[in-house]
């Protein structure tokens, strides 16, 4: 029995027209298939690469590896505080043009120009070339010509995203009505952050999976509280799905922890006001965190709002005004690199700064169960020739994440033939 | 020598092995601990929290002195054995082997 109200069709499957018979996980499991995915769905598509808060002021860059489509990034804030994204590549001979104590790693920082570590060649904050050591020693070399690669690159609610293709749509076209309703909440205040990294030796998709879903809750995680917590009992049901063109979110009610009696709660977690459920006492802007478009679903009690961006990334709204998003970046078939960033307003004082650790310490516990379960799935995915699965309607959302991929990857394929 | 600030002394013998600035210090201190190290530390410093706020809440978070910043990371270290002493009973999360989720960056005071 249904706890919460179902669409008049009586599935989410069947309203957002998803049918509901199995779906092939062949989409992940399949190099070829992930062949396809870099051109079809990660060079069409606008990718989150960051915030606007890591570029402070002028000169101020970071870099972003892009494995997917053997590339990377860098984004630099100009002298005209101008955003820009360029390929991370120096014009001369190929080199990774920005990196710091390590070729693989990310890199962030200040600068007045870009100088490549192989030739010493200089880029300005607008990709022009404006320096070439031994100048005399080339060959008719045109310096305008030999600018950075640049990347389409623009900016929502804060976040800035790339394409490495031709964009058909501006971002926020892209991102669309369900998305952008929720541009009010006061990101840009959520100062305070934790960033969390994994590789991950499984499919992008499967992992995106076990984040949209919350059906596996009761059970992975089923030793998260004490043993008399009750909430889990009974299963789990969303309050709301909603489906706009590639991406999706849910609604649910969560937990308030702050209501439970002590023994379902752990002790430290009510002694320093925080933890999986986020900090408890909320940031004086509590008021404008509460954005009608974190619950499309319209319900009054609302504890979370996810929202799945395609293809990668996702914002999750908690309801005491704080946020996190996750992030998934392919790097082969079977493996990829999981970002977590969780937001939250500045600490007044080392309550909160313990209450921010108590949320970002308890989520990576959860993490961590969610992370090698998912491996788990890769290891045999597939074996015995199963491909096809049945999904229950709570997973509504992961039957839209791998049927748009499929789509994708199919209208890809049919252009370029 | 002592970390910590001499109001809490009886925190000191876990001072050295528990003043840890960063996050990946204490999730690896964790790991190699046994359960009674981390429940020691955990008993010691549950009953004493409101004594570390209050000191703490004597100074902005931005201009911490030294031994009020050492206390700090100790309460942090509380945080990061309370899931092994009050649900695993293991350092280690169960069901998790081979995979690692690392924090790349913290707020800074």
């Amino acid at each position: 029995m249904a706890r919460y109200p179902k669409p008049a069709s009586g599935s989410w499957s069947e309203h957002y027209g998803l049918g509901t018979g199995t779906v092939s996980y062949a989409d992940s499991i399949s190099p070829s298939f992930f062949e396809l995915e870099r051109g079809a769905i990660f060079e069409r598509a606008w990718l989150h690469v960051g915030r606007v808060e890591q570029l402070a002021g002028p000169g101020s860059y970071f870099t972003h590896d892009l494995a997917v489509v053997g590339s990377s990034v860098v984004v630099v804030r100009g002298e005209d505080d101008e955003i820009r994204a360029f390929h991370n590549i120096c014009r001369h001979r190929g080199n990774k043009l920005v990196w710091a104590d390590a070729a693989r790693a990310e890199a962030s920082g200040t600068c007045q120009e870009f100088a490549c570590k192989y030739h010493g060649w200089r880029y300005d904050l607008e990709g022009t070339l404006t320096y070439v050591q031994q100048e005399e020693e080339f060959f008719d070399l045109d310096k305008a010509a030999y600018g950075l690669l640049s990347m389409h690159c623009e900016v929502w609610a804060g976040f800035i995203f790339i394409h490495l293709g031709e964009p058909t749509q501006s971002l926020r076209a892209f991102l669309g009505p369900m998305v952008t309703a929720i541009e009010d909440f006061p990101f840009a205040k959520l100062t305070s952050s934790y960033r969390l990294r994994s590789v991950v030796p499984a499919n992008w998709k499967l992992m995106i999976d076990a984040l949209q879903e919350q059906y596996h809750a009761p059970i992975v995680h089923r030793n998260q509280r004490p043993e008399n917590f009750v909430a889990h009992a009974a299963g789990f049901e969303a309050l709301h799905y909603e489906i706009d063109g590639p991406h999706r979110m849910f609604n649910t009610p969560g937990i308030r922890p702050w209501d439970l009696p002590d023994d379902q709660i752990k002790p430290s977690e009510r002694l320093l006001r925080g933890g999986l459920f986020g900090p408890w006492d909320e940031p004086d802007f509590l008021a404008e965190t509460q954005v009608p478009g974190m619950r499309p679903g319209g319900h009054e009690r609302v504890g979370v709002g996810l929202f799945e961006i395609w293809p990668n990334f996702a914002i999750q709204l908690w309801e005491r005004g704080w946020y996190h998003t996750y992030q998934h970046w392919p790097t082969a078939y079977d493996s990829h690199v999981f970002e977590w960033n969780m937001y939250f307003a500045p600490p007044k004082s080392a309550r909160d700064v313990v209450a921010q650790e108590m949320t970002a310490v308890s989520l990576k516990e959860f993490g961590l169960q969610d992370d090698e379960l998912i491996s788990s799935v890769q290891l045999t995915l597939g074996a015995a020739g199963l491909t096809d699965f049945p999904l229950g309607d709570q997973e509504v959302l992961c039957r839209h994440l791998h049927l748009t991929a499929q789509e994708w990857v199919a209208a890809y394929m049919e252009s370029s033939t | 020598m002592t970390l910590l600030p001499s109001e809490f002394a009886d925190l000191e013998p876990f001072a050295e092995r528990w003043c840890l600035a960063s996050e990946p210090e204490r999730w690896d201190r964790r790991l190699e601990s046994s359960m009674g190290e981390l429940r020691a530390l955990y008993e010691a410093v549950f009953p004493r929290v409101e004594a570390i706020y209050g000191f703490l809440d004597q100074h902005p978070l931005d201009e911490l002195p030294d031994d009020a910043r050492q206390l700090l990371n100790l309460m942090l270290s509380f945080v990061m054995v309370s899931f092994p002493v009050e649900v695993w009973d293991d350092p280690r999360i169960p069901d998790v082997d081979q995979v690692t989720l690392t924090r790349v960056a913290s707020p800074r005071y």
